[in-house]
């Protein structure tokens, strides 16, 4: 307990603290200026906005990339397994690189999409890809080990009761798995909200369209603007500290549902 | 409902699950299919259900092809070893499950649904758990509930699939009483699966025994304890004892040893030899089929159980009645009251 507290005390929060007292050298005035301006308002809005949706889409993806590791045999499936994990270990740098060349107007990917007029990087979109792209092993890993828990039994005696596949799936199979996906999606978001490596390769980085927050703060840093640096984190870690409980608070009462075997 | 499987095969790689199956159940009856594990007798029950299909063969209900149907259509109740409970729902909405998935032309409104939980779980005595979460519940408690749960969408069939097997024994004995008379009550055709004889023989009207794919016999619990139809069966209902015999000429041999029983009706060549421990009768030295050594003498509740060295060389075990006077260093002659004999 003691160990807990100090540990949790010396590597979290001293550091977070530390950045409170930074914005305390503002003027309230002063912070709100910061927080008002249209440039900031477009970061958070670019980095809460897409790393959400990113969110959403690991989930449902994610939740679907589960369902075939876990109840398929197929071969390489070790393989797929082992491959979630990439963006996990992947430098973040470098992930950017690789999405950026794969998704330029050249690129592989990028060369059918312009011709169908979507261009991926460059623009919000690619900021979204790369959140998707860093975010899919939070969904996958958290869910898998509670699906592989779910005895198929249940699904046969949902089957044998009358339900279809899909009334199966709705009132037997997600509500069990509602608390790991919620889990899930919260370490996804979150992922996506600090995530700074990849996105700013494929972002293109314009003031308003495509400019995450984090890449304000440094850009910030770098014009020694530390107090707005400060201000723009101290409402980033606000914001996510507030979305991070809320799913916590979700998923706990999810959980209460299912008590521990 | 009767059940007719036809000529049923199942293979999963090169294992024959089942091995050309066939077996009629009469409408209302209680039937056990009974076997060690890989017997078949699961797989079966799943092909049953609906919930496996076979390579070939057929299933029918009331004469009726089962098998255009999935488990969905089949309207079979079943029930399974580990319970397979809905652990988020409590009680009452497990129960309610099968009710509330109906299609919603035939979907009954919900106070005759609560209506019928309730009266559901009247039936299986656990009324006062309606609002607990399965974890909250014993094993036998849970068992209770799968029943009720798949009693609730009026099954033509109940299938149970080792119903008591991850229960301990005093609940499992009280269960299997439970089960007894809950069938008498509500009278549906009926076949649980099993591996306890003593639940098969205790419970059903009609026990099916399986082996290797195969059915070995089918009959009451009666016929297949006392006349059992094969080797297998003999071997693996009630405690028996096996001794390799050779046959040749209307004499039977345990070894070089002619023994004094009839030969009346075997088949020559390599057989076995069934008695069951209790039908070894005990006399003085000489007066018998066998002769052996006590070797050690156990008490066994109502009987004493012997370990006997017989002088072909074979151990064998006895249960003899406490009055007898038996210690380990006697020599006996033992004659068996009834036995059989089974070529192979």
């Amino acid at each position: 307990m003691g160990l807990t507290l100090s540990w949790l005390s010396v590597i979290i929060l001293i550091p977070l603290a530390g950045l409170f007292l930074r914005t305390l050298e503002l003027s309230p005035e002063q912070f709100w200026a910061i927080l008002s301006s249209r440039r900031t308002l477009n970061a958070l809005r670019v980095s809460f906005g897409l790393a959400f949706a990113a969110a959403c889409v690991n989930l449902v993806m994610g939740s679907i990339i589960v369902w075939a590791l876990v109840r398929y045999r197929f071969p390489g499936r070790r393989i797929f397994d082992a491959i979630v994990d990439v963006p996990f270990a992947l430098p973040t740098a470098v992930a950017g690189v690789a999405l950026t060349a794969l998704f330029a107007e050249k690129g592989w990917l990028g060369a059918p999409l312009a011709a169908l007029g979507i261009k991926v990087a460059f623009t919000p979109v690619g900021i979204f890809v790369a959140m998707i792209f860093i975010g899919i092993p939070f969904v996958v890993r958290t869910v898998q080990p509670v699906l592989q828990d779910l005895d198929p039994e249940i699904e046969e005696a949902a089957g044998s009761l009358g339900a279809s596949r899909w009334q199966t799936i709705i009132r037997v199979i997600l509500p069990s798995l509602a608390p790991a996906l919620l889990t899930g999606l919260a370490l996804a978001f979150a992922r996506a909200v600090g995530e700074y490596g990849s996105v700013i390769f494929i972002a293109g980085n314009l003031p308003n369209v495509s400019e995450i927050a984090p890449l304000l703060i440094v850009i910030r840093l770098s014009e020694f603007r530390y107090a707005d640096a400060t201000a723009i984190a101290v409402v980033m870690l606000v914001v996510s500290f507030v979305v991070i409980f809320a799913v916590n608070r979700l998923q706990r009462w999810a959980q209460s549902r299912i008590p521990a075997r | 409902m009767t059940i007719e499987v036809r000529n049923l095969v199942k293979k999963f790689g090169s294992f024959a699950a089942l091995d050309g199956v066939d077996l009629k159940v009469d409408n209302g009856e209680l039937l056990a299919l009974l076997g060690p594990s890989g017997s078949g007798k699961t797989t079966l029950l799943r092909i049953i259900a609906g919930l496996d299909w076979p390579d070939s063969g057929e299933v029918s209900f009331n004469g009726e092809d089962a098998l255009a149907q999935g488990a969905r259509e089949r309207h079979v109740g079943f029930v399974f070893q580990h319970y397979a409970l809905f652990r988020h729902m409590t009680v009452f909405e497990n129960v309610a499950f099968g009710l509330r998935v109906q299609p919603r032309a035939v979907r009954k409104d919900e106070a005759t649904i609560r209506a019928r939980v309730k009266e559901l779980l009247d039936l299986v005595q656990l009324d006062w758990l309606a609002d607990r979460y399965p974890s909250q519940l014993s094993g036998g408690q849970r068992q209770r509930i799968a029943l009720a749960r798949a009693l609730a969408i009026e099954p033509r069939i109940l299938l149970l699939d080792e119903p008591f097997g991850a229960l301990d024994a005093k609940v499992r004995k009280e269960l299997r009483r439970w089960l007894r008379s809950l069938h008498h009550e509500i009278n549906v055709t009926s076949i649980f699966v099993t591996h306890d004889q003593e639940e098969a023989l205790e419970v059903a009207n009609r026990v099916v025994v399986m082996d290797k794919g195969r059915i070995e016999q089918i009959g009451s619990p009666d016929d297949v304890y006392e006349t059992p139809a094969t080797a297998f069966v003999h071997g693996f209902i009630g405690e028996s004892i096996e001794l390799p015999v050779q046959v040749d000429g209307g004499v039977i041999r345990l070894g070089d040893r002619p023994l004094q029983l009839t030969a009346e009706g075997l088949v020559p060549g390599a057989s076995k030899l069934f008695v069951r421990r209790h039908d070894m009768l005990v006399g003085p030295p000489g007066t018998g089929a066998f002769e052996g050594a006590v070797q050690h003498v156990r008490n066994f509740g109502p009987v004493q159980r012997a370990e006997v060295a017989l002088s072909g060389g074979e151990t064998i075990e006895i249960d003899a009645p406490r009055d007898k006077e038996l210690r380990a260093g006697d020599t006996i002659g033992l004659n068996p009251r009834r036995y059989r004999i089974f070529a192979g």
